[in-house]
């Protein structure tokens, strides 16, 4: 395909969008190469979402007020809906830890619209790996605590109800899927969201500008138009799988959780 | 599988995305646990302490209707047992008052009666008392009258005269001891006489 672009897109001086999108240089000259973009925009989400909680929580009252209805609608939609359903009644030992990452993975997918920064932080793949990572060790932890080591393998390699000459098969599928696969399916579901959204706006974006200003013919240039605008509905759908993924991943953190400590799977 | 197509797609522009920064593992990690333990020392239990409240006020709330309800409704079962109990009673007060009347009226009519007998009864003692008197006073009388005359009859006059007067006695002692029994004839007899 890197020998076909020069055919399909016949235009000298035009550079697709690609994974060196997503490489920045550090933030200022002199800097060591990992206090880039990625890590002021994290620092900076860490920094509203604590914030915005402390706030929050500062004075709650009976009678809620705005500003701390605002608060309550979130944190019993994480407490409730999330915390309480999928975990069961041990759920509040788990349920700071699932607010900090919804919280922190929402704002920080958020980066991808918004307009002074434009890049979702987990499209580097270390931010998923790390999120993901914690979540692995978090629930095998709570599964090992639980039921002890042997235990513990048997409740998650061992479903219930499943006959003897099945379990040569189940066995190694369900340790396969349950601590192989869900670590690596987590961290690049969010991951790879992020990356092509990003890369989707990318193109319409410089693509359609690359379009309209630089090329000559005409054909191109309301190609081009067409591209920019149609890059609004790809901000939309954008925003909704930012939001989509940020819930799906604490929503799949509490079923790891739920499913590593429940009594019966 | 990604690094063979990669530079196949975008020839040697950029690192695998797979492999990640160590540096933003680390960081991943370590801003989620601050904020976890911010969240569960700082958040959680004052959201928890606000629920808590609340639903106490709820529940205290809805405790305090129901307490008022059930006050509600053993008073009006109250009033109303009270509303019975003085009806039967003034039904009661009015079969008294009226057994009551009956009885007065009927003590009033006995004793009017009785007072009348009384008053029948003095007016015949004080007739009869009068009548004494008059016939007492009458005998007086009549006796002089009598005895005038007859003194004018015979032709003497009979007034200073010892006889006449033990005549005179002698009639009326007479009369009186015709008198009991039939006081009425006295003056026929004495006309008699």
């Amino acid at each position: 395909m890197g020998l076909l672009i020069p055919l399909l897109v016949p235009m000298e001086g035009y550079e697709p969008p690609g994974v060196q999108s997503f490489d920045f240089p550090p933030l200022f000259p002199g800097a060591p190469a990992w206090v880039d973009r990625y890590l002021l925009q994290a620092l900076v989400a860490f920094l509203l979402v604590g914030i915005f909680w402390l706030v929050m929580a500062r004075k709650n009252k009976l009678v809620p007020s705005k500003g701390q209805f605002v608060g309550e609608s979130a944190y019993f939609f994480l407490r409730d809906s999330i915390g309480r359903d999928m975990i069961g009644h041990e759920f509040r030992k788990y349920l700071p830890f699932l607010i900090a990452v919804f919280s922190f993975v929402l704002v920080n997918n958020l980066w991808g619209i918004f307009p002074l920064t434009l890049l979702p932080t987990a499209s580097h793949v270390g931010w998923a790996y790390g999120l993901a990572g914690m979540v692995w060790i978090l629930y095998n932890a709570i599964g090992l605590r639980k039921f002890g080591p042997l235990g513990y393998l048997k409740h998650v390699t061992m479903p219930p109800g499943v006959p003897g000459y099945m379990l040569p098969i189940v066995i190694p599928l369900e340790f396969f899927s349950n601590i192989i696969v869900r670590p690596i399916t987590l961290s690049l579901r969010l991951f790879a969201n992020m990356l092509a959204g990003h890369l989707l706006v990318l193109v319409f974006v410089l693509g359609g500008e690359y379009l309209l200003v630089e090329s000559e013919p005409i054909i191109n240039k309301v190609a081009g138009g067409a591209s920019l605008i149609f890059s609004m509905a790809i901000f939309a759908l954008e925003i909704f799988v930012q939001i989509l993924q940020a819930y799906i991943f604490t929503v799949l953190t509490a079923q790891y959780i739920s499913s590593a400590s429940s009594e019966e799977h | 599988m990604n690094d063979a197509i990669i530079p196949l797609v975008v020839p040697m522009a950029g690192e695998n995305p797979l492999l990640p920064h160590l540096s933003e593992i680390i960081a991943a990690v370590v801003f989620v646990l601050i904020l976890t333990v911010i969240i569960s020392k700082a958040v959680v239990p004052r959201f928890e302490a606000t629920y808590q409240a609340r639903t106490e006020a709820i529940e205290g709330g809805i405790e305090k209707a129901e307490r008022a309800q059930r006050e509600a409704q053993a008073a009006l079962e109250q009033y109303q047992a009270q509303l019975a109990s003085s009806r039967s009673e003034a039904a009661k007060i009015r079969e008294d008052a009226k057994t009551e009347g009956g009885r007065i009226i009927a003590e009033m009519r006995e004793q009017a009666q009785a007072e009348a007998a009384r008053i029948v009864q003095n007016a015949h003692n004080q007739m009869e008392a009068e009548r004494n008197q008059v016939v007492s006073q009458l005998r007086a009388e009549i006796g002089g009258l009598a005895t005038n005359l007859a003194g004018r009859i015979v032709g003497e006059s009979l007034d200073d005269d010892e006889r006449a007067r033990r005549t005179v006695d002698r009639f009326l002692s007479e009369l009186e001891s015709h008198e009991d029994g039939r006081p009425t004839q006295q003056p026929e007899e004495s006309a008699h006489r």
